[in-house]
Formats: C-alpha cells, structure tokens, sequence
C-alpha cells in the first residue's frame, strides 16, 4: 500500500460569507445577457452542454432584451407580468406580517424569486399540472386565483378551501393546475413524471411541470423522478429553483460547489437549462423551450433557476445568524421586478408613475382582500367544523372514524 | 386456480374492461414478474399498459401517486415487501394523505401489490410481514388473502377501490395452501374449494372477514398463511375453535370479530410478524376493550420473534401450528404461561 505523503483530510464547504463578512459573489462567473445560442427543440443533451453550466440571459445591466433566448414579448404580456410579480411581493409582505401579528402561525415568503412561478405560471395552462414546492405562490397569483382563499388557508378559517388541515401556505387548487402541496420535500418531483406518464399513456396534450429547490436536490426523489423522465421520456419540465439556501445550509452542501443544478440532468441523458431566475423574459424563453420540447413528445428538461432566496427561509427563521445581512441587496442578478420594471420603461412601455400606481393598486387588492378573509375570521377565531376533521381520511369513513368523531362530539 | 394464476386473472380481467388500469413493477413488464403475477400482461394488453420499471421501489410508487392523481388505477408490484420501505416515504407521506390534505381535489387510487411473509427459507430480506407499518398509517387500506378466490376477489376490489391498498400476498401461499406442517409433503391448490375461481369478473368486498371455521371453544384471529396454520393448530389440540380470516386489517371487520369473541369468550391472535407492535397488539386492544366482560381468559398472540427473520432458524421463527396448539390450551385452561 502506498502511504499518504500527508494525512486524508475531509472536506466540508462552507459558504463565501458569514453574518459580518461583507457579501463576496467574485466566485459567480455570469454571462452576458444574450451571450449564449438557443439550440434546436430536439437538440441532443450532448449538443447542448455548455447550458447546463453557463447562464442564459436576456435582460442586460440597462433592461434591454438581447440574444437568441429573447423571447420577444409583447408589451401587454410583460406588463400582466409584471403586476403579478408585484401582487405576489404585495401578498407575501401582508402576510409575513400577519404572522407578526399572530393572525397565522406560519408563513413563508418567495422574495426575490417572484419571476419563476409567475413566468411559468403564465407560460403553462391550467390544464397542465405544477407540482410545486411551498415557494410556487406566484403561480396562483399569476392564474388569478383568488387571494382571499390563499389567505383563508392560511388562517385555516372556515372558509379555508382545505378544511383546516395543511399547515398555512400548502395550497391545493386543483382547478389551478396547481398540485396539493406535502411538507415533505422532493417527493412531489416523481409524481409529477407519474402524472406526464399518465398523460402521454392516454395520448393526451398536457404536460406537468414540477418544482424543487436546490436543497432538496439531495433527496433520493430527485434521482428518481430524472430516472423515470428519462427512462419513459415523461413530457415534463423539472425544475430546480438555486436560491443558494436551504434554511441555513448554503447550495455547496447541496451539491451544487462542485458542478451546477443544471448539469445533473447530463447524466441522466436529459437536457439542462441553466437560467438566469430573476430574468423574467430568461425564465419564460427557457420555459417556452423546455414545453414546446415536452409537447413535441421528445420528453424532459431540467431547467436550473438561478436566483437568491431575499427572505427568511419562513417566519420561524433568521439568516442574519447565518448569512451577511446585506447578502441579497448585493446579489449581483438583482431583483426580478426591478428588472422587469426597467426592461418596461427602457421599451416606453411604462413608467416609475405606473410602477408606483401597480405597487399601490396590489396593496389594495391585498388589501380588500384581506378584510374579507379576516372577516371571516383568522387562526383560532374561525375554523371549519370539527366534524370535517374526520372527513376525506377515505372516501367513506369507516367504523373507527365514526366512533371518533362521536368521542369528540360531532 | 393456484394464488398466482388467481391474482393474474384479476389483473387481465380488470386490464381488459378498463383502459386506466395499468401494470408495473422490477421484472414486472416482458418477463411476467419473478413470481409471474403479471404474466402476459404486456403480451396481451400492450407495452404501455404492463411494463418494466427501474429499481426503484420509491420512484415506481411515486409515478404510480402521479398517475393515480391524473385518473388512472395502476397496480405497482413491489418484488419482495422487504423492500418497500424505500417507498415508504410516497406510501405514508403522500398517497396515505392525499385526499385529506387536499380536501378531496386529489385522490390516490392505487394499488401497491408485494409478496410477503415467510416460511419458504427467504431468510431476512424475502420473508418479512410489514402489515403493522402500514395499518398504523391513516388513509391507508391493508388487504392480505389468503386463498385463490379472495386473492382475485380482493385484488379486483382494491383495484376499484378509491383509496391506496397494501395488498400483501402471502408468497408461502402462491403454489399450495401450507399449514405449518413442514416436514409434511406440500398439497397443491387444486385439491382445495377455494381454488374453484371463476374466470370472469367477480369482487370479494374489502372489510369483511370470513369465518373459515366455526367453533364454540376460542376465537383464532389470523390472515395469509396463519388461517391455514391455525387450522392445523386447532386440530392438533383438539379445541374446538372458530377461525376468523380477517382478510382486511384496515377497514377491519370488526363485527363478526365481537360476536365470535362474546360467544366463545375467549380470543387467540395469530400472525408471522413480530410480536411487539405487530398488527395483534391492536387485535388484542380492540378485544378487550369491546368483549372484556366476556372474556373468560387473557388473550393469547402467537408471533413472530421480536428478532430479524433468521435463515437456518426458519421453523423456529415461524408460528407453527405447535405454538399455535399450545397457546389455544393455555387460553382454555385459564392463560396460565
């Protein structure tokens, strides 16, 4: 045996900041916007290699669209976008502090993150089925789902369009295209390629899209669902949302410090985007791209979205114990609405006046909404009756459940 | 019919009358399954309806959730149940729960098929009896045959079921009903009523037990391949005992349990797993608290060994008609240990 001219050692990655360090990003290599091809539909993986470790973009420094991946929006679009973008922050701010308020017990925000799901949202109809994690809200928003039942699920009232039982912000709006959301991470991945089987076995036209974040990467699940996409050429879009955190532990102990989300796929002989995540017109060319790839039947892509979680992880976190604080104003691809808000007015399209009436308007329509979702009660002061608690368990209730439900009176 | 060919007619069956019924599993596709359960099914109803998968007990399970949430019915086959518990997290996690958590948008109307339990020499990983795992689990239903003709009856209405079944198929079972008795040459299923199985469509409701037979002494409380040794057992201590096959562990019939149990007055659990926190302490619970003024002694369990299931020990390991016999004359003498 040959001995070690020194010691093994183990290797632990840490993350380029901790809470005092000033932010360091110089370790990003991002490319320019427009910089890279956008490759045929039935593109082979091999042929397209350099997208899963580059980074597709669009939206330049001064909002201008540039590149093959310009998806050459019209304005009414961008704008719809836009608001939805706007109304999911406008959302997410009333009810982080709903929370502080104690009107919940829970919630979590998606800032910074707001392009992905409003984008994809919009791309995909609700005929097709999201599979989301419990960062997907913008994908109700953006579907004109109506906030006042998001926010009687979160106040498990007796409105609430799941009778109380999830954990606040894990919808089910099956009408919406929009999955039950489960706590438990990555398992939603898998059924999502099941569903895209079920689809392409029944020669049907949908597709499924499915969400997961860069922690979650390294559940077992993950492996699985690129398994199947693969193996069955399942007709759907997997997605890994990189906002650099899970909770406290950065992307690297993810996986993600040697080699990128995207390029998992390669292995898996599926294609890899790499995008840029708060690139509204990047997320939705990449989006295009990976659907039109599914509904032409030649099967998967993973597309990974790069962005930067700007919140806590949710209301029970602080990551100024474990991350700069300023970490997220220095995120070097900036905020998605600012940069869809500049790209807007640099067309002519809009204005610092109408992004200003926008931003007033969604918190209003929060707003109103809010009174009507309060009135009928928030946590503890409204819920559906008890009796319902028993319900759904099976399609009939059987003999325990009818004697439990007697034990409790209802 | 033999067990085998019994649950393979139900599938072709079920395969042939509804096109969102489909088939898979490891070796499950071409081959016909190890155990050959799906054999020709893809020959006959087409690759996309009866195929193979990955290794990937938790991948399949979860494609098969996807599914179910789209609006088919498919049937996964998981080789052995020793090895289902890597898709334990999508079983628990997300079919159990899908229709509560939902409030009933999405449902999982699938069916995991997985040969269990022991007595064939499969040592620690081809011989385990899971059932408790599963029955704790809200919004899950467990089903376990225990001849040819429940063994079609019951898979045909746990495919049409709404809700995820367990169906466990007692493996020791698939050839020849077995009583225990192992040094006795195996008799195979022909000689047997129940391996009379019509070739058509016929449904054995989930939730109903079968009084296999009727007796005045004790109550045996058993299913798979326990109700056959808990025949044998019977007989070779001469007690007179009725023997309930539950065929469902959940929903349990829980009826014909307290009206055999208040006429003999005293209670036997039977099953392979092992004994603490199998499926018979809640037997045993539920029969004391519903039958306790009628007890005329502590209810007696014959289980497994609270130990991993042992190779050369097999038999024993395995509840044997012996252990069976002797704990039947302890409840009649008083449950002295």
């Amino acid at each position: 045996m040959t001995r070690n001219t020194q010691p093994l050692s183990l290797r632990v990655p840490e993350p380029s900041g901790r809470p005092g360090d000033a932010p360091d990003f110089s370790h990003l290599k991002l490319d320019a916007a427009g910089a890279l091809d956008r490759p045929a539909i039935d593109a082979r993986p091999v042929q397209m290699l350099d997208l899963a470790f580059r980074l597709i973009r669009v939206l330049d420094d001064e909002g201008n669209a540039l590149g093959a991946w310009n998806p050459r929006l019209d304005a009414e679009t961008l704008k719809k976008g836009l608001k939805a973008m706007i109304l999911t922050r406008a959302f997410d701010d009333r009810m982080h502090r709903a929370h502080r308020q104690g009107k919940t017990s829970f919630y979590m925000k998606c800032t910074g993150e707001e392009a992905i799901a409003v984008a994809q949202g919009m791309i995909l109809s609700r005929e097709d089925m999201g599979f989301p994690t419990y960062r997907q809200q913008g994908l109700l928003i953006a579907r004109g789902y109506p906030l006042v039942d998001m926010m009687n699920q979160i106040y498990s009232n007796a409105s609430d369009p799941i009778k109380g039982r999830q954990l606040p912000i894990m919808y089910s709006a099956k009408d919406y295209g929009f999955f039950t959301i489960s706590g438990n991470l990555g398992t939603q991945v898998p059924q999502a390629v099941g569903w895209a089987m079920a689809s392409a076995y029944k020669g049907d036209d949908k597709i499924a899209i499915a969400w997961i974040g860069d922690g979650a990467t390294a559940e077992g699940d993950f492996h699985n669902a690129l398994t199947f996409a693969s193996v069955y050429r399942a007709p759907v879009i997997l997605n890994v949302v990189n906002n650099q955190w899970a909770i406290s532990s950065f992307q690297g102990i993810a996986g993600g410090m040697e080699t990128t989300f995207a390029s998992k796929a390669i292995g898996y002989g599926l294609p890899a985007l790499r995008v840029d995540g708060n690139d509204f017109l990047a997320v939705w060319a990449a989006t295009q791209w990976a659907e039109e790839r599914a509904r032409s039947n030649q099967g998967a892509t993973v597309i990974e979205l790069f962005t930067y979680r700007g919140a806590p992880h949710s209301t029970s976190d602080d990551p100024s114990r474990y991350r700069p604080g300023d970490e997220h104003e220095k995120w070097p691809l900036g905020d998605p609405i600012a940069r869809l808000k500049q790209h807007l007015i640099a067309l002519g399209e809009w204005s610092e006046e109408q992004q200003a009436e926008a931003e007033a308007e969604a918190v209003a329509q929060v707003r109103a909404a809010g009174k009507e979702s309060e009135a009928i009660g928030t946590l503890g002061q409204s819920r559906p009756s008890v009796k319902t608690m028993f319900e759904e368990v099976y399609a009939t209730e059987d003999w325990r459940l009818t004697e439990q439900r007697r034990e409790v009176g209802v | 019919m033999n067990m085998i060919q019994a649950l393979n007619s139900a599938l072709h069956v079920k395969m042939a009358e509804d096109p969102n019924v489909l088939s898979f599993g490891e070796d499950a596709g071409y081959f016909g399954g190890v155990f050959r359960v799906t054999d020709q099914l893809q020959q006959k109803h087409g690759l996309t309806r009866s195929f193979d998968t990955p290794i990937s007990e938790c991948g399949l399970v979860a494609a098969a959730i996807g599914m179910g949430a789209y609006g088919l019915r498919p049937v996964v086959e998981i080789q052995f149940a020793d090895y289902i518990y890597p898709a334990y997290d999508q079983i628990v996690s997300e079919a159990a729960k899908m229709r509560y958590r939902s409030g009933g948008q999405f449902t999982s109307p699938i069916v995991v098929r997985s040969p269990y339990g022991g007595g064939i020499f499969g040592g620690q990983t081809h011989s385990q009896s899971p059932e408790s795992l599963f029955t704790h689990i809200a919004g899950l239903k467990v089903v376990i045959p225990s001849n040819p003709y429940d063994a079609k009856g019951l898979l045909t209405a746990s495919i049409e079921d709404g809700d995820p079944v367990i169906f466990l198929e007692p493996k020791r079972l698939y050839n020849g009903p077995f009583d225990g008795w192992h040094q006795k040459p195996v008799s195979p299923w022909k000689a047997q009523p129940s391996a009379q199985v019509p070739t058509g469509k016929y449904t054995v409701p989930i939730g109903e037990a079968a009084v296999v037979r009727e007796g005045s002494d004790v109550t045996i409380l058993c299913y798979g391949t326990m109700v056959w040794v808990s025949l044998a057992g019977a007989e070779h201590a001469g007690v007179d005992a009725e023997v309930i096959d539950l065929r469902t562990l959940v929903p349990l019939d829980i009826a014909t349990i307290e009206a055999s149990v208040k006429k003999t007055g005293r209670c036997v659990i039977v099953h392979e797993a092992p004994k603490t926190s199998g499926y018979g302490a809640e037997l045993s619970a539920l029969v004391q608290e519903r039958c306790f003024y009628h007890l005329e002694a502590p209810i007696g369990r014959v289980a497994g060994w609270d130990t991993p299931y042992p190779h050369a020990f097999e038999w024993e390991y395995f509840p044997g008609p012996e252990r069976v016999a002797a704990a039947l004359k302890a409840v009649m003498t008083g449950g002295a240990r």
